[in-house]
């Protein structure tokens, strides 16, 4: 199949039209803008339609009701956008109701800058909104995975009836790389017998998550609580990179995973038994890939950020190695040969660099 | 010939169709529902012509009117 | 003997959980009616605010959907966009829908959605136990306006329905009350118009329906009556705002 040279956010918009996205409701923020931008283009010759929100708290509810009709729909943000999104994501959880939503990330906090950036993790990851609640959320770390990962995304959404977070980061976004436009798999799903859409010879149905009592609050609770177990249990996906024999693994995802691919193979090439571990679900946390550490003297993490997903590293590592992170923050990138220091340095091991 | 009928168990004993009933067939009852709301009755059932303001101005669809 | 008056079929048997005497229930019979004399309840599919209302889609017999607090109309929005035959309408309160969903109030009408939205203005969040609300009326003595609503300090209330008749994809606006028998007949007509408008696909209808709150307002529900007529409608514009030629027509 003949693959196309093609901006991430634009592959991201082609793979939505695929996957039978009908619905898209946005509002244009850098650098997510040509997601809505190429939607706007081709999702009506798709027979779809995009309708730009008054703000994201519109776009995030407007997903909310088609999603309550069984329609495919997705919106798309970058961090602040994604923020205001927040409140509107509690209530799809709640209401179990399928919506794919995209955050290409940006610098924060606040206006923060236009450059690469994972710091929105905890907020994808952990429930950004409030009540406690999960949802699948993928790493794409090239444009293929970009595309692969937001077909994907919608049958995930479906099965699961959840919402989907796709987090990319400007640079993944913005760079343009060729992308093979594979036609979706035929997933066999479960039928939508929930939707609303008029009870003529039926019963009416609603959708909604409010709770009068705490008995019900409780079992609601439980309800969710056990569905997301279940897919703590069967989601995890990670790629392993010359992680079998490793000694030293660096752990990173999306741009960073890219990143740190080279740097395994420069340690390599130097005779260091590095490998890497690419979490590809965020949530659920790929626990299961540091289950068998075997000979890993340590692990050091790489992130645009801070130091966020080290904690889920930690808490999957249970203190059984030493674990380590390297961090860049503002939009700016780390290179292999400062992976590669590090490594040095807090390993004690001879690098060159 | 018209009459209303008060379901008691929807009446919350709220008075509006007892100040909106022109012939005063209405009143609030001394009985109450298993809410604990006394109830309307057509305590002077004769005078209702079934005009239907008390069932318009009801909250609770509390009452049906027969003619 | 026949029955002339009775519950329609486009509620529910569930009685309502509304306080006594609130009007919410009037309200919510007139949208039932109107369900039922358009043959559109298994056509329909209502969208819940949060507040009183909250509840009430257990109370209407069509398929319903609890929204966010404010959100009820971009929700209506994406019901409607996916499912363009149907008949989608919110029913929401004063205070969500002229407070925190100000911003949707104002879009769904410059966009022409075509949904119908009944809103429900008693003047205070009803439900949080009777705060002041964008539309509590000036010196209206509230949980948070203990002294009296201070319009020079917090300004003035908000007539939405006057607002949104400005807006050119609004295509029908009408401010009611439900005091009087005869007020609350001419409300019914203005919500059946404002369904009609929608299954003609015209555009935007809202319909505002002046409403009591006995708890909060701390009066008998008789007394409510003659407060909403001497406090609220003087301050809010009534009648039906505004009416396109083709809405006319219908």
């Amino acid at each position: 199949m003949s693959k196309e040279l093609m901006k991430g956010n634009e592959a991201i918009g082609e793979a939505a039209i695929r996957a039978g996205c009908k619905l898209f409701f946005g509002y244009p923020i850098t650098p997510s803008t040509e997601i809505v931008e190429y939607l706007a283009k081709y999702l009506p010759k798709a027979g779809g339609t995009v309708l730009q929100g008054e703000d994201e708290v519109a776009s995030i509810n407007m997903c909310y009701g088609a999603a309550t009709t069984g329609t495919r729909v997705m919106t798309a943000s970058s961090s602040p956008g994604f923020s205001l999104k927040q409140e509107g994501l509690s209530f799809l959880a709640a209401a179990e109701l399928p919506v794919v939503i995209v955050n290409v990330n940006r610098v924060g906090p606040g206006l923060g800058g236009l450059g690469p950036s994972q710091a929105d993790y905890f907020q994808c990851t952990k429930g950004g909104g409030h009540g406690g609640y999960r949802q699948i959320v993928l790493a794409p770390s090239k444009g293929q995975e970009l595309y692969d990962f937001t077909l994907e995304a919608f049958d995930l959404a479906d099965r699961y009836r959840t919402p989907v977070v796709i987090m990319a980061d400007g640079f993944l976004g913005q760079m343009m790389e060729p992308v093979e436009l594979k036609k979706p798999a035929q997933a066999e799903l479960p039928a939508k017998d929930w939707t609303v859409g008029g009870c003529r010879g039926r019963a009416k149905r609603k959708i909604a998550s409010y709770a009068l009592t705490n008995e019900v609050g409780e079992a609601n609770n439980l309800h969710w609580q056990a569905k997301w177990a279940r897919m703590q249990d069967t989601l995890q996906r990670w790629e392993s990179f010359h992680a079998e024999d490793a000694e030293y693994l660096i752990v990173g995802f999306g741009t960073c995973g890219r990143i740190a691919k080279s740097t395994v193979l420069a340690a390599r090439r130097q005779g260091l038994k590095v490998g890497l571990i690419r979490p590809i679900t965020l949530w659920p946390f790929p626990v299961k890939a540091f289950a068998d550490l075997g000979g890993v003297k340590g692990i050091l993490t790489v992130e645009l950020n801070f130091g966020q997903m080290v904690e889920d590293v930690k808490l999957a590592v249970e203190c059984r190695t030493p674990v380590f992170s390297h961090n860049r923050v503002g939009g700016m990138m780390p290179s292999e040969g400062e992976i590669l220091r590090k490594l040095g340095q807090v390993f004690g091991l001879a690098v060159e660099v | 010939m018209a009459k209303v009928v008060v379901l008691g168990e929807y009446c919350k004993s709220c008075g509006l169709c007892v100040a909106a009933c022109p012939r005063k067939v209405l009143a609030i009852g001394d009985k109450a529902n298993s809410k604990g709301y006394y109830v309307a009755v057509p305590a002077d059932p004769d005078k209702c012509i079934g005009c239907g303001l008390c069932g318009t101005v009801c909250p609770d669809l509390a009452l049906e009117i027969y003619k | 003997m026949q029955k002339v008056f009775g519950r329609p079929q486009g509620l529910t048997d569930l009685p309502f959980h509304y306080c006594p005497g609130c009007t919410h229930g009037i309200v919510h019979r007139l949208v039932g009616e109107v369900l039922e004399e358009l043959d559109i309840i298994g056509d329909t599919i209502g969208v819940a605010p949060v507040g009183c209302a909250g509840f009430s889609l257990d109370f209407f017999a069509c398929d319903f959907v609890g929204a966010a607090h404010g959100r009820a109309q971009a929700v209506a929005t994406g019901i409607k966009r996916a499912l363009p035959d149907k008949i989608v309408f919110t029913y929401q309160g004063d205070g969500d829908i002229a407070a925190i969903g100000t911003a949707h109030a104002i879009h769904v009408a410059a966009r022409g959605e075509k949904i119908t939205t009944i809103m429900v203005n008693n003047a205070v969040f009803g439900m949080t136990g009777g705060q002041m609300a964008p539309t509590t009326i000036g010196g209206q003595v509230t949980t948070t306006s203990p002294y009296g609503r201070d319009c020079a300090l917090v300004g003035a209330p908000i007539d939405l329905p006057k607002t949104v008749a400005t807006l050119n994809g609004a295509v029908y606006v009408a401010a009611c009350a439900v005091d009087t028998p005869k007020n609350i007949l001419q409300a019914k007509k203005c919500i059946k118009k404002a369904f009609q408008v929608q299954q003609r696909g015209l555009g935007y209808a809202l319909v505002s329906v002046l409403s009591t709150c006995p708890t909060n307002w701390g009066l008998s529900p008789v007394d409510c009556l003659k407060w909403l007529q001497e406090n609220m409608m003087p301050v809010y514009e009534m009648g039906e705002l505004k009416m396109t030629e083709e809405v006319k027509a219908l």
